[in-house]
């Protein structure tokens, strides 16, 4: 080591922000994704699969069927669901949590909210990167959005909040319990959300049983206000419905997750 | 407790850099830290020396805001640590035992980052940045990724992140614990440096005898959560004595000789005080130069010694004589025969 020659900075320069922390702490989060593209590129590749397989599968079926009918469309809030369900740096916070880099993170001044929030916009990023794709081989193959760009960029916002929404749920996991296996876990919470409601075929369609589940599922209600977003134009009763299905879920998995974060950094 | 004071200095004067009263920490029912009293000034090079599980690293954790006390007070550089853990942290850097990185970042981008979240403007990071470079040395590599880096390397870049800010006040929780002798002498070299140069306060736990020996203007020494002796390191030394006298027997059984020829050593001129460990007999003297020979001579009349040495106290001797038990069983002074 060689001399040291260190002039002590202004201290008036430090000062806890919590917008600049967060973007901090987002920034380092977006930093690192080029290392963890294991993250990102299933996700696309699951979305895209299932919606040529889909549409493949199903479109013989739905235009013999029902009159009108515009499987390719359909499909599409489907697609996307799929690709940014999921969509989450939970599992980098439970290394952060393992490599005590947390505990580096709680010894600034950062606020402790901040460091939750910063990985959530990290995520949301995250989340309309991965809508990309989606939507170009969507445009390839065809789909045309009746609400045009506005829509679009409706379509990709609602897409991106209930990937956080959703999200919430494996940051309260990672943070209560610092276990990686835990926090994949929480993957199977994507079944029942994703499956058990109108992903393949409308609601009507749906076999008794299925549909009263299906109408208790907000994701039944995420997907029709984006495809009404795709398919009808602009429809504020399902686009409502849609918004408050997030913000329904938003509110649980938040609620859960700002909790653990509580327990996580509590000096006790 | 034992306290021993040291040297006034006009640090005395000012407010202390840490000070706690009847700090306590438990964990469901079990304390870790048991009615602390600590006053270190500003300034000062505070060594906390205990074996494993005594309550160092749960003291820092307080210290540093990481943990809530659960009974007293404890205030960091004139704020409570519970009531204004903000403005703690603003005023202290911590190392703690286990360094504490992110292997996918870069050190540079690692260095950025905490100048960022200490609210540090581009230029003043940048500033940092290249002072720190400076002082841990490690080259190019501060580019690449830190899962790269040594054990050496991480240590020192940890240490680099608990300065960015410039803290008034230092925590090095282990610093040297897992490293080889060069990079141990190398984060000696710093932490005097730092102290010196500086003025920055440093408060640092340790195992090692050596350690605390070498850098602490006082050491406290923990025991149990307890705090059962503080001063400098030469003034705890001279409470047991000025010279120690070690008779080493060997060979299965001798652990009764040994006790037997304690009896015997006791009554020696000029011997303090005898206390046995295992086959050895561990004998205090004022003069263990004139002593040395006596005690042989009585010892020889009970059974022959394999190995007679007379050396200066350890800080090993002091915690033997307060709590019966050796700090560190194998990082004592080099005897001296």
């Amino acid at each position: 080591m060689t001399a040291l020659t260190i002039a002590r900075p202004q201290r008036e320069g430090i000062s806890a922000q919590p917008v600049r922390d967060a973007t901090a702490i987002a920034g380092r989060a977006l930093r690192a994704l080029p290392q963890e593209m294991e993250t990102v590129i299933p996700p696309i590749f699951i979305a895209l699969f299932f919606f040529v397989i889909n549409i493949g599968t199903l479109q013989h079926l739905t235009q013999s069927h029902i009159h009108g009918f515009d499987i390719k469309a359909f499909m599409l809030p489907t697609a996307i669901l799929i690709g940014v369900t999921g969509v989450s740096r939970a599992g980098s916070l439970v290394l952060d949590i393992q490599d005590g880099y947390l505990d580096r993170l709680l010894l600034t001044p950062v606020r402790r909210l901040a460091i939750l929030v910063g990985h959530m916009v990290a995520d949301v990023a995250i989340a309309c990167m991965l809508t990309v794709p989606i939507l170009i081989l969507a445009f390839a193959i065809g789909v045309h959005i009746q609400t045009g760009v506005p829509g679009a960029l409706a379509f990709v916002a609602m897409a991106c909040l209930w990937s956080l929404a959703f999200a919430g749920f494996g940051y309260a996991i990672a943070l209560k319990t610092g276990n990686p296996a835990a926090v994949n876990s929480s993957f199977l919470l994507f079944f029942p959300f994703l499956f058990m409601t109108s992903s393949y075929v409308p609601r009507s369609q749906l076999t008794g049983w299925l549909s009263t589940i299906a109408a208790w599922n907000p994701v039944t209600y995420i997907l029709e206000g984006l495809r009404s977003l795709v398919t009808q134009g602009w429809r504020w009763e399902s686009l409502g419905k849609a918004v408050l299905a997030i913000a329904v879920v938003a509110v649980v998995s938040l609620s859960l997750s700002l909790a653990a974060l509580r327990g996580r950094t509590r000096q006790g | 407790m034992t306290h021993i004071s040291v040297r006034p200095r006009d640090a005395d004067r000012e407010p202390p850099a840490i000070r706690t009263e009847g700090l306590v920490r438990a964990f469901d029912g079990a304390v870790a830290v048991d009615h602390l009293d600590l006053d270190i000034r500003r300034g000062e090079i505070y060594g906390f020396l205990g074996p494993n599980g005594a309550g160092k690293s749960t003291t820092v954790r307080v210290l540093c805001t990481l943990l809530a006390p659960t009974g007293g007070r404890a205030v960091v550089a004139g704020h409570d640590v519970a009531a204004e853990p903000e403005r703690v942290r603003l005023r202290i850097g911590v190392a703690l035992q286990d360094v504490a990185l992110d292997p996918k970042q870069t050190g540079v981008e690692l260095l950025r980052l905490q100048g960022r979240l200490y609210g540090l403007s581009r230029t003043a990071i940048a500033d940092r940045l290249e002072a720190l470079t400076r002082l841990i040395d490690i080259g190019d590599a501060l580019g690449r990724p830190i899962r790269t880096y040594s054990g050496g390397m991480k240590r020192r870049l940890d240490l680099a992140a608990a300065l960015v800010h410039e803290p008034e006040i230092l925590f090095l929780d282990e610093p040297t614990t897992g490293l080889d002798p060069v990079s141990r002498a190398r984060v000696w070299e710093e932490v005097r440096r730092l102290n010196a140069e500086l003025g920055m306060t440093i408060f640092l736990t340790t195992q090692y005898l050596e350690e605390a020996d070498e850098l602490a203007d006082r050491v406290g020494i923990i025991n149990g959560g307890r705090l059962v002796a503080e001063g400098a390191p030469d003034e705890l030394k001279r409470r047991v004595g000025n010279d120690v006298i070690v008779a080493r027997f060997g060979g299965p059984g001798d652990a009764a000789r040994a006790e037997a020829a304690r009896r015997r050593v006791e009554a020696v001129p000029g011997v303090r005080g005898v206390d046995t460990r295992g086959d050895e007999l561990v004998v205090t003297a004022a003069d263990g130069a004139a002593t040395i020979g006596a005690v042989a001579v009585a010892l020889d009349a009970v059974a022959p010694v394999r190995h007679l040495t007379l050396r200066t106290p350890t800080l090993d001797d002091v915690f033997l004589e307060l709590t019966g038990n050796h700090i560190q069983l194998d990082d004592r002074q080099e005897e001296v025969a």
